[in-house]
């Protein structure tokens, strides 16, 4: 059985090895573009019904921005959604016979990551400037400052970890049981596969919103759901 | 096969069985928890379960980690160069 850890490159571009994960990214990306392109062609104020569909995504991600993060969606709708959208796309292009998610490869996981690393420094400078972004770091006391800086590195990484973790997992364990078992035997695991790449894209995009939320409201925690409560 | 390796595999299943049983628990306490709360407030169930899901994911990902940490020992493993 090989290494889920290794991507075996497919062919060579130049000095550059292309892996099988990059051309999935590639055609996913080519799909997206290429479907949202088609749909914002003709937009009316009278919607047809595939731009009703994608108003409702839209208007969901919307309305996930202002619950989570207590702002107007405009300034972050663009990122969040695309990350969610690619995160969704990705992890059930598995669907597609012969693709392996690319998010099932660290290195596409290690970009996303590093993505919303770069997008919260990003935010948190427009919203307020650079002084106060790095006041952010000393939030409840200077005494802080090394573990708020070292808790941005690890979360970062454990974003990057969560989504290789739980897609890697579920493809390699479609792969066990597919080699144990037979044909139809992994049906169930695979329906609970996309479950989990539902969820795990949604969480994705919900954690990087709650990491941005945190650099862009100077100083104070994050607002979670929690502050909601009323009293049984 | 020598002894690294063995230890390497004994290891690997003693990460993902042990690493298993605490976010089992933790889990099982906070559905149970969730329930309780959607029972007396049906009408946050929106709220509860969105946070609910958030959590789990955070907490399955406790697992995620022994199973990386596993797969690490078995495929990756600098000591068995």
């Amino acid at each position: 059985m090989t290494s889920p850890l290794l991507s075996v490159a497919l062919f060579h571009l130049g000095p550059v090895p292309i892996t099988a994960g990059v051309v999935a990214t590639w055609a996913i990306m080519a799909v997206l573009v290429l479907g949202g392109i088609l749909v914002s062609r003709r937009l009316s104020l009278v919607p047809s019904a595939s731009q009703a569909a994608f108003e409702l995504v839209v208007d969901a991600v919307d309305s996930q921005i202002r619950d989570t993060m207590r702002v107007e969606p405009a300034p972050y709708r663009a990122f969040i959604g695309t990350l969610f959208t690619f995160i969704f796309v990705a992890n059930w292009s598995s669907l597609v016979p012969g693709v392996e998610p690319p998010t099932a490869h660290l290195e596409t996981d290690a970009a996303l990551a590093l993505l919303v690393f770069v997008a919260v420094i990003w935010f948190g400078i427009r919203a307020g400037g650079v002084r106060r972004y790095l006041a952010t770091f000393a939030s409840p006391n200077p005494i802080m400052i090394p573990l708020n800086f070292i808790e941005s590195l690890t979360r970062t990484f454990s974003l990057l970890v969560r989504l290789f973790g739980n897609v890697m997992s579920g493809v390699f364990v479609i792969g066990i049981v597919l080699s144990l078992a037979g044909l139809l035997v992994p049906i169930p695991l695979m329906a609970l596969d996309l479950l989990t790449g539902a969820v795990q894209a949604y969480i994705f995009a919900v954690l990087a919103m709650v990491f941005i939320a945190g650099a862009i409201s100077e100083g104070q925690p994050a607002p979670d759901a929690s502050s909601q409560r009323t009293p049984p | 096969m020598n002894w690294l390796a063995l230890v390497s595999i004994i290891s690997a299943a003693l990460a993902v069985s042990f690493g298993a049983i605490g976010p089992a628990l933790a889990e099982g306490r906070a559905v149970a928890a969730a329930m309780d709360a959607i029972a007396r407030q049906p009408e946050s169930a929106n709220t509860i379960s969105r946070t609910l899901f958030v959590g789990l994911a955070m907490i399955e990902t406790m697992a995620i980690y022994c199973l990386v940490i596993a797969l690490l020992l078995l495929f990756a493993n600098p000591l068995l160069k």
